[in-house]
């Protein structure tokens, strides 16, 4: 009797999966540092490049550090919300700007509002690799102690921060 | 004939106008092939059905450029291979390596090969244990 049954079973097994599949997003990628020290970093800053910026200055605090860059769209569309952020002064954010150009992202601070504490300057995008970008914009959250907590890719919006962030950050205080 | 072989070079060479590095990354030609087999084998991640060798994406060509840079330092395809994946994970290899995580993937065909081995040996016992009578002689499948 069991060997008619073998074939739904194996069916209604690949099925489950198949559709566990197609909620899966291919362009989301985790992070490999979730869990771990941040990738070891020290950049000049964009605004003063005789200062630096460096994982030194993520320590003792919960942080976010957001990689972007003039040419991406997606930063643009997230900065007014990176503004929001900034100005309601919870969370301190450092910022990667990565293959970019010093004059256009200069002036894309000036014109739009600078929201981070400070920004390195990834002219090359050396640091990019090491932090396993693979597309601006993406938010890193860091804890006190320098470690990943969780990577978000794409453009920030209340509703992710809301979902993604909050939850996380509540915890890390507690 | 003759028309159809230029034709052939003429196509064959065009592919050479549109590839991403024009110039070659090492003089050395062994060093050479060595490179374009590594970045044949490394996905560009934000461009996913791609390699690095075909992609002009920013990443890409950074990670392009890392690969030189390792292979300079005298670094091995291994060395190479763990840079990538530390960072952006198994994903990053069109080869995955054989770890906890992907062993699945290496010795499901093999073990699906000896589910099939071991169902035929038992189907062809249980016919060879059957009687050869008559009928099953002639008819076959009944």
């Amino acid at each position: 009797m069991l060997r008619y049954f073998m074939p739904l079973v194996v069916i209604i097994v690949l099925l489950v999966f198949f559709y566990k599949g197609l909620g899966n997003d291919p362009g989301v990628l985790p992070s490999q540092y979730i869990g771990k020290p941040a990738p070891v970093f020290e950049l000049p800053s964009l605004k003063d490049a005789s200062r630096t910026v460096s994982n030194a200055d993520l320590k003792g605090q919960v942080s976010l550090v957001n990689i972007w860059a003039t040419w991406c769209t997606g930063c643009r569309a997230e900065h007014g919300f990176l503004m929001q952020l900034a100005e309601q002064g919870d969370i301190p954010i450092y910022a990667i700007n990565w293959r970019d150009r010093r004059d256009s992202a200069l002036s894309f601070l000036s014109q739009l509002g600078d929201p981070y504490v400070a920004s390195g300057f990834d002219e090359d995008g050396r640091v990019g690799i090491d932090w396993g970008v693979y597309g601006a914009p993406e938010t890193f959250l860091i804890d006190p102690d320098g470690q990943v907590v969780y990577r978000f890719t794409g453009p920030l919006s209340d509703a992710a921060w809301q979902r993604e962030f909050v939850p996380r950050i509540e915890e890390l205080r507690q | 004939m003759k028309i159809l072989m230029t034709l052939l070079v003429t196509l064959g060479l065009s592919a050479a106008v549109f590839a991403i590095d024009s110039e070659k990354a090492f003089d050395d030609p062994v060093q050479q092939a060595r490179y374009e087999e590594l970045i044949a084998e490394v996905r560009c991640v934000t461009c996913q059905n791609q390699n690095i060798k075909d992609s002009n994406a920013f990443i890409a060509a950074d990670l392009r450029r890392e690969i030189r840079r390792l292979m300079t330092e005298g670094k091995s395809n291994d060395e190479i291979g763990e840079f990538l994946v530390s960072r952006y994970g198994d994903f990053v290899l069109y080869r995955p390596r054989m770890t906890g995580k992907s062993l699945i993937l290496w010795l499901a065909p093999f073990v699906l090969l000896l589910f099939a081995g071991v169902a035929i040996v038992r189907v062809v016992r249980h016919r060879m244990s059957l009687p050869l009578d008559e009928q099953t002689e002639e008819g076959g499948a009944q």
